[in-house]
């Protein structure tokens, strides 16, 4: 029997899928009406003194017929009286006292960490998280992105909160930095109880070309906003992965958060060690409902491979995930076109003549336009199977028999390494190549 | 005129009568799947007879869990593969999506549908589990959609479940009546066997009941009592000629050529009277068989005919002809039937009357009447205090599903008097609940 319940830092939630900070968890109504849905947690719109939002606030990057591949916002925290959230929070928890609340926070002074910690764990949180990622707006205030920018001040306010905070402390980080594992080590080493990533990426998501503005357009300008949505999961993933890995970092618990929305989604971030995931840009599509997909989905994973509980395999993606230079270079796969699948649209062919490795040709038969792989020039790069519309059509098959091995970190040790620019060991060295001017004859 | 070859082989009958609905290749999930735009309190759901969570399974087939969308399906609707195919989803989920609004093609839903359980059924996968046995036992007359959903849900429920069938095949019109170019036999026969295999109900073949002896030994040797009957063998018209050899049922030649395929002969000229689905069916079925003229007749004007306007236009394109205002008034023929004599008939004063002296005669070999199956009145009559309404339909209470008769309940087309499987699936399913709901208050 599946058991989704976990226990994350100390704070227990019938299942691991919460709401991120966000609109969706602006309001009481909101957080009864998701965990009516199903949701296991819920963490607050950010607290802090109330601010002002504009009107114009989010914009979209739409791919094609998909609306919302990337989202931007240029919202600021809660924009509510702290009084009115204190109030429904305390509303929730009696309706909902097995259900995960925790407050997101995000003050300035030292004083207001204290006092507002105080009010939140008095409402009856479940835990708190330290907002330190919203890049825009309140980072020009000095706070959000600002603070994750800056492990030192960073690490100090963790401390802050952990000396007045009696329920556990989550450290939300912002990926507007060059190594995660900076802001991750300090929260850890200020003594948090858990890491939550990421919070948005700073961007722009589109110019008006009329106006030459950006989205969201407020009164002719606009500013930088904030990127989530599925656009930006392999981003998340990647940071996660490296807070995973850490010797250090990865003895406290983590929450993934960042282009969450189906439960393939859900099981990749448990894989790659997230023990909670959080949503928002999803919940914001299409509304609470989705978490009903995320939930059979993921019941259905774990009752196909045995899992008890998501502790069964969380992590387990991370020891596969290892540096380039011990990947094995004759491990050797080669394209294979399925004849009979194939509807000959030749995007195979133009991918690999024109951004690959001229490794297909044609067909000559005037029947049909099925191409056919080249074998000898393939390299296995993946790129026809990967723009190929067809399902399981083109299929990368494994050619070398696997009793050889040798990683770059081997031929590096055993000085077998190109090491100068017409190095006779260059990897492509007697790989073929047409002539420049064949490119001239039609 | 009609321009197929008569079939004389499964594989030319095969060719004639091919799937209007032909399973999708992954790739075609794939792409049709990602239309779906996952509404928010979705039409398409409420369209449904069953209400089937579309855009979740629709969502779990787009995310690879296409166990997941099947299961999402079976759990509204025991027959989700069979209905995939023969619903008419243009007048019910399909016709509802809110594409339609934008003249965009709506979302297949129903061949999605067919997509995911197909999977499974074609897996034998076991996704299904059976309710702690209670010791109770339940009988069900009928092994239509009715009644196997109504089996499937007590299974579920944890009790035992006998059913009685009148013939050698399960699944009710699902295999003996609906047109072979919507479903084969094997389609159907598979899901019942891949429910039969997890779930574990009996069902006694070749057993009718039909005696007051019988149903006094089901009521003592039962706790509950379904009737999932449907209805009876097509209706007389009472015209003069009409035992002559060559004229049969709509529902008797579907069978036999469901049974037979291309080893049913069907003649060049046929006439087909009636203006409802099945005479449509048959239509189109008989000039699939390779019969060159067909005309249907129908006595009143074409608006007023009861059939799908998309099962009158697939007749059409079938080659059949149709003729309207007209009422078969006898068969003609030395021994057996050379042509229907019709009258004309008229609207005068919101009433159809036929002018007797405007009458001619359709010359034909084969006439199908599709005028309509016969109720079960006579069986009803077996049972204590059982109460049909005036055209012999069961009376049933709208939630629990139970006759006036407490031990009896009953749904499908004994109930509604002739609707559509997914319609029999759920009153099957919420007749259990309605079973078990008075088996435990
Ligand atoms: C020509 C035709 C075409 C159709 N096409 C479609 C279609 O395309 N799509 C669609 O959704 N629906 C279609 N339908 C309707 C659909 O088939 C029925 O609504 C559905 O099968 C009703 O299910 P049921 O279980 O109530 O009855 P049935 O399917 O009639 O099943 C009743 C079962 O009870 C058995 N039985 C009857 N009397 C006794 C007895 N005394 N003892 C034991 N067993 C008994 C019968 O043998 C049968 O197996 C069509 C119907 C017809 C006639
Ligand atoms: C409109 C909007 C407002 C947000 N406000 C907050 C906030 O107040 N506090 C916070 O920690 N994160 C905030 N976020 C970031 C989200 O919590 C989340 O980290 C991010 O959107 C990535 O997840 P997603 O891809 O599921 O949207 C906001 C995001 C959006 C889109
Ligand atoms: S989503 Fe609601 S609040 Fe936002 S612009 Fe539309 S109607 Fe207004
Ligand atoms: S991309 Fe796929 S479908 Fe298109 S020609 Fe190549 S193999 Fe065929
Ligand atoms: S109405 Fe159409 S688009 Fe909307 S959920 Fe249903 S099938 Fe999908």
């Amino acid at each position: 029997m599946v058991d989704l319940s976990i226990n994350f830092a100390g704070i227990k939630a019938p299942n691991p899928f919460w709401l991120a900070s966000a609109p969706p968890t602006n309001s009481g109504y909101q957080i009864m009406k998701a965990f009516e849905a199903g949701w296991g947690g819920a963490v607050w719109k950010t607290l802090g003194i109330p601010v002002v939002n504009v009107s114009s606030r989010y914009g979209s990057v739409n791919y094609r017929d998909t609306r919302m591949m990337g989202f931007n916002n240029i919202e600021l925290i809660t924009d509510r009286p702290l009084a009115d959230n204190l109030r429904e929070i305390e509303e929730v928890k009696k309706y909902f006292p097995n259900h995960a609340v925790i407050a997101s926070l995000m003050v300035e002074t030292r004083k207001e960490w204290i006092q507002i910690i105080k009010d939140v764990e008095n409402a009856g949180v479940d835990g708190i998280e330290l907002n330190f990622g919203c890049p825009h707006g309140m980072c020009e205030r000095g706070m959000g992105s600002a603070v994750g920018q800056e492990p030192e001040v960073l690490k100090t306010i963790v401390e802050w909160a952990k000396d007045a905070a009696k329920v556990p402390v989550i450290t939300k980080l912002t990926p507007n930095i060059s190594h995660i594992t900076d802001p991750g080590l300090a929260a850890y080493q200020g003594g948090t109880d858990a890491i939550s990533l990421i919070n948005t990426i700073k961007s722009i998501v589109g110019i008006d070309l009329d106006t030459y503005a950006p989205y969201p357009i407020v009164d002719g300008k606009g500013t930088n906003g904030g990127y989530c949505g599925p656009a930006v999961k392999p981003i998340a993933m990647n940071m996660l992965k490296d807070l995973a890995q850490h010797p250090e970092i990865s003895k406290i618990p983590l929450s993934g958060i960042g282009g969450i929305e189906t439960w393939r989604d859900v099981v990749e971030f448990i894989l790659l060690g997230a023990t909670s995931i959080q949503v928002c840009t999803a919940v914001m599509h299409y509304g609470f409902g989705i978490v009903r997909e995320m939930d059979a989905g993921l019941r259905a994973f774990m009752d196909t491979k045995g899992y008890h509980t998501i502790y069964d395999f969380a992590g387990l993606a991370l020891p596969n995930v290892t540096e380039w230079k011990h990947l094995d270079l004759k491990y050797k796969v080669i394209a294979a076109i399925n004849p009979d699948k194939c509807i000959g649209c030749d995007l195979c062919y133009i991918a690999c003549d024109d951004g690959a490795h001229q490794a297909i040709a044609r067909s000559i038969d005037l029947k049909n336009r099925i191409p056919s792989i080249i074998e000898e020039n393939c390299v296995g790069c993946n790129l026809c199977s990967l723009v190929c519309p067809v399902e399981n059509c083109i299929t990368m098959l494994r050619k070398d028999d696997g009793t050889a091995h040798v990683t770059w970190a081997e031929r590096t040790n055993a000085d077998d390494i190109p090491t100068s620019f017409n190095d006779n060991r260059a990897g492509g060295i007697g790989h073929f190549v047409p002539k420049p001017t064949d490119a001239l004859k039609s | 005129m009609a321009e197929y070859n008569r079939p004389t082989s499964e594989a030319e009958f095969q060719n004639n009568f091919k799937q209007k609905k032909p399973l999708m290749n992954p790739t075609e999930a794939f792409y049709e799947s990602a239309r779906c735009l996952f509404c928010y309190d979705a039409p398409c759901i409420k369209a449904c007879p069953t209400h089937i969570d579309i855009p979740l399974f629709i969502k779990q087939i787009q995310t690879k869990n296409t166990e997941g969308a099947a299961q999402t399906i079976f759990n509204a609707n025991w027959l989700g593969n069979t209905c995939g195919l023969v619903c008419p989803t243009g007048v019910l989920c399909e016709g509802a999506c809110v594409f339609n609004h934008q003249n965009i093609m709506p979302i297949q839903i129903g061949r999605l549908q067919n997509f995911a359980t197909h999977k499974v059924i074609d897996s034998g996968k076991e996704i299904f589990k059976v309710g702690k046995p209670n010791n109770k036992k339940m009988a069900i007359i009928g092994a239509g959609p009715a009644g196997i959903a109504c089996a499937c849900e007590l299974r579920s429920l944890g009790y035992q479940v006998c059913i009685f069938e009148a013939k050698n095949k399960a699944s009710g019109l699902a295999v003996h009546g609906i047109a072979p170019y919507k479903i084969s036999n094997e389609e159907v026969l598979n899901e019942i066997s891949y429910l039969q295999n997890q779930l574990g109900f009996e069902i006694r073949y070749n057993t009718p009941i039909n005696s007051k002896e019988q149903l006094q030994d089901l009521e003592k040797n039962y706790d509950a009592i379904f009737l999932g009957l449907g209805l009876g063998k097509t209706g007389a018209l009472e015209i003069e000629g009409e035992n002559k050899k060559g004229v049969i049922g709509a529902v008797e030649f579907i069978e036999e050529l469901r049974s037979k395929h291309h080893h049913l002969k069907v003649p060049n000229k046929v006439v087909v009277l009636g203006g409802g689905n099945t005479a449509m069916d048959a239509a189109s079925e008989a000039a699939k068989m390779g019969a060159k003229k067909i005309v249907l007749a129908y006595r009143n004007s074409k608006e007023k005919m009861k059939a799908y306007k998309f099962e009158y236009d697939f007749a059409i394109s079938a080659g059949v002809d149709s003729l309207f205002n007209l009422v078969p008034i006898g068969i003609v023929g030395k021994g057996k039937v050379e042509g229907v004599k019709f009258a004309k008939t008229e609207l005068i004063e919101g009433k159809l009357q036929t002018k007797n002296n405007d009458v001619f005669v359709v010359q034909c070999d084969l006439v199908i009447k599709a005028t309509g199956q016969a109720k079960q009145g006579a069986f009803y009559q077996l049972i204590d205090h059982l109460k049909c309404d005036n055209q012999s339909r069961l009376l049933i209470n709208k939630e629990t599903f139970q006759t006036s008769n407490p031990k009896y309940f009953a749904g499908g087309d004994a109930v509604n008097g002739g609707a559509e499987v997914v319609n029999a699936a759920y009153d099957g399913k919420m007749a259990a609940l309605g079973m078990h709901q008075w088996l435990t208050k």
